[in-house]
């Protein structure tokens, strides 16, 4: 710490210069961590996902329909100890930019299944008792300012009531938290058997994939194998993975997000490199004479090593704690894209594998102005002054 | 330093150096077989032309350089004979460096310059300023503490040089020319503490200069020329 005021005193030496570079890693530490927090939006319920659950969809495709007595077979299957369903119901509140996810469930199972919601004993006793009641994650609730008591008008893409209107009225009974930061608090649940007396009769009777229980993770695979050797050769044939593979298939669909994000951050730390590389390789050859007349007055190198690594991990960490501020304080104030990514935040452990990287940035980056500053004979830098 | 060497009344003693430089395939005959001694608490100037190895020589004493051949011992330890790292600690022990540019650290404040010295040192920082303010009592500049190297005169620059030189209390104080980018105003108090260094501190300064006047300060002078050493000028 004694030299703190020497490096830093270095790095003042030319203030536009560092600050150019400051501010070029700090928009590289920005990126990085605006791409970590969509990576996490897209891909971060996979690290959630249940290792005992599975899903169970139709094989062809996700939006085919699976019908709804395979709950009481799937049941039936050893391993299993829970089924419960699901229906993308597609709805849409006041404007399509309103875009959330509203599924029908069985209250009581579907809660059982998802111990993640965290929903208030009171608010889950009025669920029960009302037919029309739905609860609403707090991200949405706060995000449409909707309270219990309030009657909220979805229209349905997907699903035409039986009176031919496709606009449904729910009552909100309930706001559930979630059990950790990851937990989407978007959706919206709403009771399948109001869902499925109320829909026209078209896929009457139908749900949209499973979610079950297997007793034991580690037969997870035999289970998975048993379920869909139960619907073999029948109308709606099904395909069975763990959830976090479903959810991996589900963002993979969008995009190969850990590609793309490691070809854009591999190309920025890169020309990072380069930037800070250039910018400590200038900053050492100026004072050639001076670290001459440290070393004269007796500096080892291994201390002027220390010396210019502090400074180039002085200057990368700085620029990433900035960076990553930034990206912190945007990433907090949620979902930029209005629903579309609803687990959007920048997580804890990608912050430190930022400062990390910074780490790491710096002494590459300050290794070969170090090196060349070692190699440095005194009497030849004297005579640079 | 070693008793041995004190009682001898030696401090430095280089014998028959040689140091070649190589410059491509040419090999540049700096000093040849030359050898001084130079006795605790002497004040002795080096005087020869631009050229002539006096700043080589310097640098060998000082432990900047390695000789060719022979060798130089200092209060005892054979200088040419350590390691880098050990060079190093020695330096910062035993030597004072002054510069005739000064070679202050522009982004080190004058307290901070004479303090750099000492960060190599186990120190505490309390007492890491005592010795900073005495050094700079020393040079008289203790009101100037707190001022960069750019607002400071060359004479202010060359005192804050000097105290850096004599903070950690060293031996020896090695002297390049210390005198030769002042006006002889400045140039003449800057000897006048050297002077004051040698005499009244005790230390052994030799000094690198090829100005007259500032030589006729020291007790002794050597004329360095093609390599070699002499008492007398040589025409």
């Amino acid at each position: 710490m004694k030299f703190a005021h020497l490096i830093w005193g270095n790095l003042k030496r030319k203030k536009l210069r560092t600050c150019l570079t400051l501010l070029s890693i700090l928009v590289a530490f920005v990126l990085f961590g605006m791409l970590m927090a969509i990576k996490q939006a897209l891909a971060g319920g996979v690290k959630l996902a249940g290792a005992d659950r599975l899903i169970v969809r139709d094989k062809v495709s996700i939006i085919q329909f699976l019908p709804v007595s395979y709950k009481a077979r799937m049941e039936r299957i050893p391993g299993v100890s829970l089924a419960v369903h699901q229906t993308w119901f597609g709805g849409i509140y006041q404007d399509p930019k309103n875009f959330f996810m509203q599924t029908p469930v069985v209250p009581e199972e579907f809660l059982q299944m998802h111990t993640e919601y965290i929903l208030p004993p009171a608010q889950k006793k009025a669920w029960l008792q009302t037919r029309t009641g739905a609860i609403v994650g707090r991200k949405s609730a706060d995000r449409f300012h909707w309270k219990i008591g309030d009657k909220i008008p979805i229209k349905s893409s997907v699903f035409p009531k039986q009176d031919g209107s496709d606009v449904w009225t729910f009552d909100i009974v309930g706001i559930y938290d979630g059990r950790d930061k990851g937990t989407d608090t978007t959706p919206m649940l709403f009771r399948y058997d109001y869902f499925d007396e109320a829909r026209s009769s078209w896929a009457k009777g139908q749900v949209g994939w499973y979610t079950i229980r297997v007793q034991d993770p580690a037969k997870a695979a035999e289970v998975a194998k048993r379920v869909d050797q139960e619907f073999e050769n029948s109308s709606s044939e099904t395909k069975t993975e763990p959830e976090g593979a479903f959810l991996q298939g589900w963002a993979s669909q969008i995009c190969n997000i850990t590609l793309i994000v490691g070809s854009i951050l591999g190309a920025v730390f890169f020309t990072m490199l380069l930037v800070s590389g250039n910018t400590m390789s200038q900053s050492v050859r100026e004072r050639t004479g001076e670290l001459g007349v440290q070393k004269a007055i007796g500096f080892t190198n291994a201390q002027i090593v220390s010396l210019v690594l502090a400074e180039s991990c002085l200057l990368t960490v700085l620029g990433a704690v900035l960076g990553l501020g930034l990206a912190w304080m945007f990433a907090s104030r949620g979902d930029p894209t209005g629903g579309l990514l609803p687990l959007f935040f920048l997580p804890i452990p990608d912050l430190f594998l930022g400062l990390g990287i910074s780490l790491a940035l710096g002494l590459v980056t300050g290794f070969f102005p170090a090196l060349s500053a070692m190699r440095l004979r005194v009497a030849d830098a004297l005579r640079r002054m | 330093m070693s008793e041995s060497q004190k009682t001898n009344g030696v401090l430095v003693r280089v014998e028959r150096v040689e140091k070649v430089f190589h410059r491509g395939t040419e090999s540049i005959h700096v000093l040849a077989d030359l050898s001084l001694d130079v006795a605790a608490r002497e004040f002795l100037a080096l005087m020869g032309p631009s050229g002539s190895g006096k700043t080589t020589l310097l640098n060998l004493i000082g432990g900047l350089d390695r000789p060719t051949k022979g060798t130089v011992t200092v209060g005892g330890e054979r200088v040419d004979r350590l390691s880098d790292r050990e060079l190093a600690h020695w330096r910062a022990r035993h030597v004072g460096f002054i510069f005739q540019l000064y070679n202050l650290m522009p982004v080190l404040n004058a307290e901070q310059n004479v303090e750099l010295p000492l960060l190599l040192t186990h120190l505490s920082k309390a007492e890491r300023k005592e010795h900073v303010q005495a050094a700079l009592a020393v040079v008289g500049l203790r009101h100037r503490a707190k001022h960069y190297p750019r607002t400071l005169s060359g004479g202010e620059q060359q005192r804050v040089g000097i105290a850096r030189g004599i903070v950690t209390d060293p031996t020896i104080l090695l002297c390049d020319e210390p005198t030769g980018d002042l006006d002889r105003k400045a140039g003449d108090g800057i000897l006048d503490l050297l002077q004051a260094l040698n005499r009244e501190h005790g230390k052994t300064v030799i000094m690198v200069t090829h100005d007259p006047h500032a030589s006729r300060r020291a007790g002794r002078i050597v004329y360095l020329e093609k390599g070699q050493l002499s008492n007398e000028p040589l025409q």
